[in-house]
């Protein structure tokens, strides 16, 4: 346990607002954002629309015609809402991320769904090879979903294979992992997108009947190398 | 109990007010782009005002009624007829069976929405009917409604004078909440404001914008004068929502729209006001639009404002519908 770090909240148009802690990656400030998002999730307060975290933000999204009727135009529904997060979080010790067990993760770093892993070695002048042993020597942390449905974001990868983004944003396959600066994630669907692609997974990181995510903010991850034999059985094993 | 397309449009989908609650987990909100606009044409056939309504762009569907039902029509002005005699907008309508509803000029307006009476028979999806056109889930199978697609009806209103083709009931409802709107947008300033200089800041408020032609329902691009942060940071990404301004790298602007990501790595230059949201998705490509800053109490106002005038239209439009449908039964 310990007391929430320095913070300041700022609006996001007339009906949200974010609590930002810093623009940085830090673990110890994601599991803040985590842990506020997690008490939110079990106590909503009237009005509460939904709120989502962020590597260290917490944006919080309300309804200004039930606020206001609580009220009584006393103040902005805007003020009310950032004094009442202000008390909140003054009063909230933060639950550190308990222990989270590992996802492990297969990928067939192979040309085929490779694309881009040839450019990255000429561009970072390491070897593909070395590249897949990096890239599966860390373990991940999963900071937050965004962009596609169970889209995680994780990092941070080891500094030798730090790849910049795309000028352009190419069709990228579904179950494609990329790596785009400290980060490195995996495309649920097949979408345009601007990481590098240096292998592809055939487990299934959203499930479109059910609406889950096999990934969630805080969850750790570790990728291990198959071939595209291994590649094919997991595949149909699963469909 | 049920439509069909004979036509298709150029993207005609099921929408009710948006997914909300999952945002967390990468799945963006999506939902009617002019929630006004959807809202009012629910009100009108007696609906509440969250029920799926079929969204139109245009060139919007022909549609073939395979049974009597009442619509209404509301947002944009597509000249609509019924068997090819023109029917007005925002006045409830029973239409017989076998009759055809075409959309056939843009009078004004860029998005039409189609509300029958009891709603359209759609497997919710996480709380909604929405269509994620990006998961493809929600909605008529997550996509855009096709040639031959049947949309069945939840209720059959039963019509037993309804001798032509349709018949109009004698109201039509004043959509027009904001008399003062002209298309000057307002903003709340966002986080990243003060990442441009005051001169910056100034060709924001003073320039004149127009909506760029890849503008969609995932954003509006603007092109306009082009702005400069005078910071290089970078953004770690964090939550974006329904009318964010975004600055890109080539200095020009995109506002978020409904299939907005859930989040973003741009500077936020602003929030377009909730209660501007609706006027802004009906703008079209090349409309021009200027941007004033506002406070929280303005924006705050005129959101509620806009909801009161709902909910009084919602009120009116039940009291009237019941003599109406009962003449007509």
């Amino acid at each position: 346990m310990t007391s929430i770090p320095d913070y300041k909240i700022f609006p996001l148009g007339d009906s949200a607002l974010t609590i930002d802690f810093g623009n940085t990656i830090n673990e110890c400030l994601n599991d803040t954002v985590i842990s506020i998002f997690n008490s939110l999730q079990q106590n909503p307060f009237e009005g509460l629309i939904e709120s989502v975290p962020a590597y260290s933000s917490l944006t919080i999204y309300y309804d200004i015609s039930i606020i206001n009727k609580i009220i009584k135009n006393e103040s902005t529904v805007f003020h009310w809402i950032k004094n009442k997060v202000n008390e909140q979080l003054q009063q909230k010790q933060v639950l550190l991320n308990k222990k989270v067990s590992t996802v492990s993760i297969p990928v067939c770093y192979d040309k085929k769904y490779a694309p881009d892993l040839e450019w990255m070695s000429e561009h970072i002048k390491i070897s593909c090879e070395e590249i897949i042993q990096l890239h599966c020597d860390t373990t991940y942390r999963v900071f937050m979903l965004g962009f596609l449905p169970g889209f995680a974001y994780m990092g941070t990868v080891n500094n030798k294979i730090e790849a910049p983004r795309k000028q352009k944003p190419q069709n990228v396959s579904e179950g494609s992992v990329g790596i785009a600066g400290k980060q490195t994630g995996i495309y649920p669907l097949s979408s345009p997108g601007g990481w590098q692609i240096i292998g592809r997974t055939p487990l299934k990181l959203f499930n479109k009947k059910e609406g889950n995510t096999l990934l969630n903010p805080g969850d750790s991850v570790r990728f291990y190398s198959i071939n595209k034999d291994e590649f094919d059985n997991i595949e149909s094993r699963n469909s | 109990m049920s439509l069909t397309i004979l036509k298709a449009g150029i993207l005609d989908t099921i929408q009710d007010l948006g997914r909300m609650g999952y945002q967390h987990l990468g799945i963006n909100p999506t939902g009617a782009m002019d929630k006004y606009a959807a809202s009012i044409s629910n009100a009108i056939v007696g609906n509440s005002l969250d029920e799926a309504v079929l969204e139109m762009h245009f060139p919007a569907a022909t549609i073939l009624f395979e049974t009597a039902t009442m619509i209404a029509i509301s947002g944009a002005n597509f000249s609509a007829t019924i068997n090819k005699e023109p029917i007005p907008i925002n006045t409830p309508l029973i239409v017989n069976k076998s009759t055809v509803l075409q959309f056939n000029s843009v009078q004004n307006n860029s998005i039409v929405y189609l509300a029958v009476k009891g709603g359209f028979k759609i497997d919710t999806w996480k709380n909604s009917c929405s269509t994620n056109l990006l998961a493809q889930v929600g909605g008529y199978n997550g996509r855009k409604l096709l040639k031959n697609d049947t949309l069945e009806f939840k209720t059959e209103p039963s019509f037993k004078n309804i001798s032509g083709d349709y018949k109009i009931a004698p109201w039509k409802v004043n959509e027009n909440w904001d008399a003062d709107f002209k298309n000057e947008l307002l903003v709340l300033p966002g986080n990243e404001w003060d990442w441009l200089s005051k001169e910056e800041q100034q060709k924001f408020l003073t320039g004149k914008f127009s909506i760029g032609t890849n503008s969609n329902r995932m954003g509006f691009q603007l092109k306009g004068p082009a702005l400069h942060s005078h910071t290089q940071s970078e953004l770690i990404s964090s939550a974006v929502c329904f009318g964010t301004i975004q600055l890109l790298p080539d200095g020009q602007l995109i506002i978020l729209m409904a299939d907005h990501q859930t989040t973003g790595g741009y500077p936020r230059i602003g929030n377009i006001i909730s209660a501007h949201l609706s006027a802004l998705t009906q703008m079209k490509s090349p409309d021009h639009l200027f941007f004033s800053l506002t406070d929280h109490s303005v924006a705050e106002n005129l959101f509620l404002k806009q909801q009161q005038h709902l909910k009084q239209l919602q009120i009116s439009c039940t009291l009237k519908l019941e003599n109406f449908m009962l003449e007509n039964n």
